[in-house]
């Protein structure tokens, strides 16, 4: 168990700015202490530089008093003034597709509940029967149908409840094909509950409002067209109904989700003006009862689309109380900076915060871009102990630490982009707005972690930066970058969004010096919403090493309709920027870079000043070697310049460096590191028209080779070479290649 | 899968001394068996903090479920990796590994 863990509601700020610091103790501490550090290096491990940090005289320093925040996980919509329910019946319906019907759990579709108790609600039962559950602040009642839907499928569902006769009956029929699987289930039932008269008041689609738990009996699974009537219908009027909205009573509400799908509104289309709002991030943008594959993009056929997916496990915002403001100081350095939190009994967290300078400022020549959107798509992932593919793919026995239990106990903390749900349907957004427990130092060599050993050696080399961070950038722009004459990334910055790819090809054109830290870089699309702050949208489709694909006719993007997926399936592959892209991942081992006769080419000199005939470059380090775990190489038919120079290639990987999907149109025997040459980083440079440049190391794990021996090794060496140059203001020629 | 261990010593002996990187063929496709065993029952590695030795665990039926320990415990990775290829080895073979 972790004993402490904490959140920022913001990934970066800047000087003036007054982030809060949220804050949940978990082992029962009444009180917590908090320090400012400034991390300059996460790396713990025994073969690693030590953790390293600054501590950061502050007025939030100090000892408070704090206690436990619930997680309040799972979506649905709140509809927050229904009109009364009274009268002698009342019907409720809805298509729905359930997703997981071996939850063992009751899960609810449409819901309106009094806080005396007093309520009724279309429902799955825990074996799966569509029923309606009716409560009239004495008696409940629970009467359903005695078929079990199937998962995967969908199904017209259709409860009434007449109180002159007390009667419940339940209609559930397979729709969605003129095929049909199976019968009619139905039932008709009396009941000993009265109509729960219902005054006005909130009511829920995918979930329960109880008095005394909360929100409970999460749906998971697609809703469709929910809506209630005043009245029951005649046995025979519902012969040939399929759709909720064709039944001939009077509406209470209706709700069509094919309204405002790019947005959380949900649109009454009863008359009644009833509206609600998605909550904790529902999928949106997924095909109804009726796609057929008529089209892929939700925008030119929305009544296509007219339906939501819900999960017990999203969750958009923790929404606990703040513990602690900190005014960011003005004249505080920009860094990576983290609260860290400390209980009595033993608990830490440390939870970071980027700190850019002043908008439109700069305090150095070279900037730090951190990879916040990675961090974000990999927040609390689950995926490496719940993918059985992990361990053949990873070479190595899956090995969890103290957090990865913590997490695996805690799917309240919502999932990553790497995850299914618990229903086994892919994860398609992140929030910021939680604790992320695997963004933190002293955890292992992967993103966050991975790129402070970058600052650790900023740091050690004496050499200036300020921070900037994805979400910045995907803000505004190219303007951030302007500040700037040399940018490096991190070891892994994997997740783009149009505008921040846009910024950094504007500010390369206008003599920008870009150094490329990592591998698999701007390599999955990204969409943001202004109305989502915090919050990232990845639709995983065709290509692209996935755990998961989206289904069919969901890859486009609910927060700006384009398709999702890979950059490369967008036209932009990442070797068109940076002049390498991803071609082959595997993490047993790591090895080392051979020099290429172009390495010689005088142009590449001052990149290997000082290094003397030294031909393998990188066979040490933390992780083994400086080429690993994700490789890229230049490919001219995917965008690498004529006149890049390819200046050093690894080489010695093993069995499990395999070449990624998109790079075979079929499958075949030799992918793997010992049949196949495209498996292998490749170390490029290339001036721009405007006398910038471009140097990429095509390696994530060339970052952690960069502090090995003090400091003193030839990665630190090269590395050093091109910031020093690329911060020298002389403009680059733009040479052809000899 | 009989042909491929002929020679059961010579593979089982080029895992122990190296139970990452490169490998033979034979081996790389005995491991390949291995590692692609099924979720339920997974053996998996636990260490909660830096310095403790690993445990040996198995997964549950789901990933909801938890952990099981063997009550083996290791100092190093590879001592672990050596153990669960032993009784893999015992799983898919049906005989214990001739080697120590």
């Amino acid at each position: 168990m972790l004993g402490i863990m904490g959140y920022w509601d913001r990934l970066s700020a800047r000087p003036g700015d007054a982030p809060e610091l949220k804050v949940s103790i978990e082992d029962g501490s009444p009180n917590f202490r908090i320090e400012l550090l400034r991390l300059i290096c996460g790396d713990d491990g025994p073969e690693g530089p030590g953790f390293k940090a600054e501590s950061i005289a502050s007025e939030i320093n100090g000892v408070r008093r704090g206690g436990r925040q619930p997680i309040p996980a799972g979506s649905y919509v709140h509809i927050p003034n229904l009109h009364s329910i009274r009268g002698d019946a009342v019907t409720l319906a809805a298509l729905v597709m359930p997703t997981w019907v071996g939850k063992q759990a009751r899960q609810c579709i449409l819901s309106r509940q009094h806080r005396s108790s007093k309520g009724i609600a279309l429902m799955v039962s825990a074996s799966g029967c569509g029923g309606l559950w009716v409560h009239d602040g004495q008696n409940e009642a629970f009467v359903t149908c005695n078929a079990a839907m199937r998962e995967n499928a969908w199904y017209l569902l259709v409860a009434s409840f007449r109180a002159s006769d007390r009667n419940v009956r339940i209609l559930q029929r397979p729709v969605g094909g003129h095929h049909r699987m199976e019968p009619d289930a139905t039932e008709d039932r009396s009941v000993d509950v009265q109509m729960p008269s219902l005054p006005a008041g909130a009511a829920l689609i995918a979930a329960r409002h109880d008095p005394a738990h909360g929100i409970v009996d999460h749906f998971d699974g697609k809703i469709e067209a929910p809506a209630l009537y005043v009245g029951a219908s005649a046995n025979d009027r519902l012969s040939g109904l399929s759709h909720p909205f064709d039944i001939d009573l009077p509406a209470i509400g209706g709700w069509d989700f094919s309204r405002h799908i790019g947005s959380a509104d949900i649109a009454d289309v009863s008359g009644n003006g009833s509206h609600g709002r998605c909550i904790n991030l529902p999928a949106r943008a997924v095909t109804n009862h009726a796609w057929r594959g008529q089209t892929v993009d939700w925008r030119t056929r929305p009544d296509l689309y007219a339906a939501i997916h819900f999960h017990c496990d999203d969750l958009e915002d923790c929404a606990w109380r703040t513990d602690v403001t900190w005014q960011v100081p003005a004249d505080i350095r920009s860094g990576v900076y983290a609260a860290r939190l400390t209980t009595e009994a033993g608990g830490e967290d440390l939870v970071p915060l980027f700190v850019l300078p002043p908008k439109g400022k700069s305090t150095a020549p070279l900037a730090f871009l951190a990879s916040t959107f990675t961090y974000l798509a990999y927040a609390n992932s689950h995926h490496g102990y719940e993918d059985p593919l992990s361990e053949p793919a990873y070479g190595a026995l899956l090995v969890l630490d103290r957090t990865d239990l913590f997490l695996k106990d805690r799917r309240d903390l919502g999932v990553s982009l790497y995850d299914r749900h618990r229903d086994g349907s892919g994860s398609c957004y992140s929030s910021a707005k939680r604790p992320i427990l695997n963004m933190r130092p002293k955890r292992r060599i992967w993103n966050f972690n991975a790129d402070l050993h970058i600052v650790d050696w900023l740091e050690a080399s004496g050499i200036s930066y300020d921070i900037v961070t994805d979400d910045v950038l995907n803000e505004e722009g190219a303007d951030l970058l302007s500040q700037y004459r040399c940018v490096m990334t991190g070891s892994h910055p994997e997740y783009y969004s149009a505008r921040m790819l846009d910024a950094v090809e504007e500010w390369l054109g206008t003599g920008g010096r870009l150094i490329y830290m990592g591998g698999n870089g701007f390599y999955w699309k990204v969409a943001t919403h202004p109305a989502y702050p915090g919050v990232i949208e990845v639709r995983r489709g065709e290509a692209g090493t996935r755990c998961f694909e989206m289904p069919p006719g969901e890859r486009h993007h609910q927060f700006d309709g384009e398709f999702g997926g890979l950059w490369r399936s967008n036209g932009r592959a990442p070797q068109r920027l940076v002049g390498v892209g991803f071609v082959a991942e595997g993490f047993d081992s790591c090895h080392w870079y051979e020099r290429t006769a172009a390495s010689r080419d005088p142009r590449a000199a001052f990149i290997f000043a000082g290094m003397g005939g030294e031909n393998r470059i990188g066979d040490f380090g933390v992780l083994g070697g400086a080429a690993g775990l994700e490789l890229d190489a230049a490919d001219a038919a995917l965008g690498t310049p004529a006149h890049a120079l390819v200046l050093a290639r690894s080489a010695g990987h093993s069995n499990v460096y395999l070449v990624t999907v998109e790079e075979m149109v079929s499958t075949h025997p030799a992918v793997d590191g010992l049949d196949n040459p495209l498996v292998r980083a490749e170390l490029v440079f290339f001036e721009t028209p405007s006398g910038g440049a471009v140097f990429a190391t095509g390696s994530i794990a060339w970052a952690a080779s960069l502090c090995h021996d003090g400091c003193r090794n030839n990665v630190a060496q090269i590395t050093g070479n091109v910031v020093r140059r690329f911060l020298d203001p002389a403009p680059f020629a733009l040479t052809e290649k000899s | 899968m009989d042909k491929l261990c002929q020679d059961v010593a010579r593979l089982a002996q080029e895992f122990r001394a190296r139970p990452y990187g490169r490998h033979s063929a034979d081996l790389q496709r005995v491991l390949n068996r291995m590692r692609s065993e099924p979720f339920s029952g997974r053996y998996v590695l636990v260490r909660e903090h830096k310095g403790l030795p690993y445990r040996l665990g198995r997964l549950g039926s789901t990933p909801a479920d938890p952990i099981s320990y063997t009550g083996d415990t290791f100092q190093t990775l590879e001592d672990a990796e050596w153990t669960v290829f032993r009784l893999r080895w015992r799983k898919l073979f049906g005989t214990d590994l001739p080697v120590e």
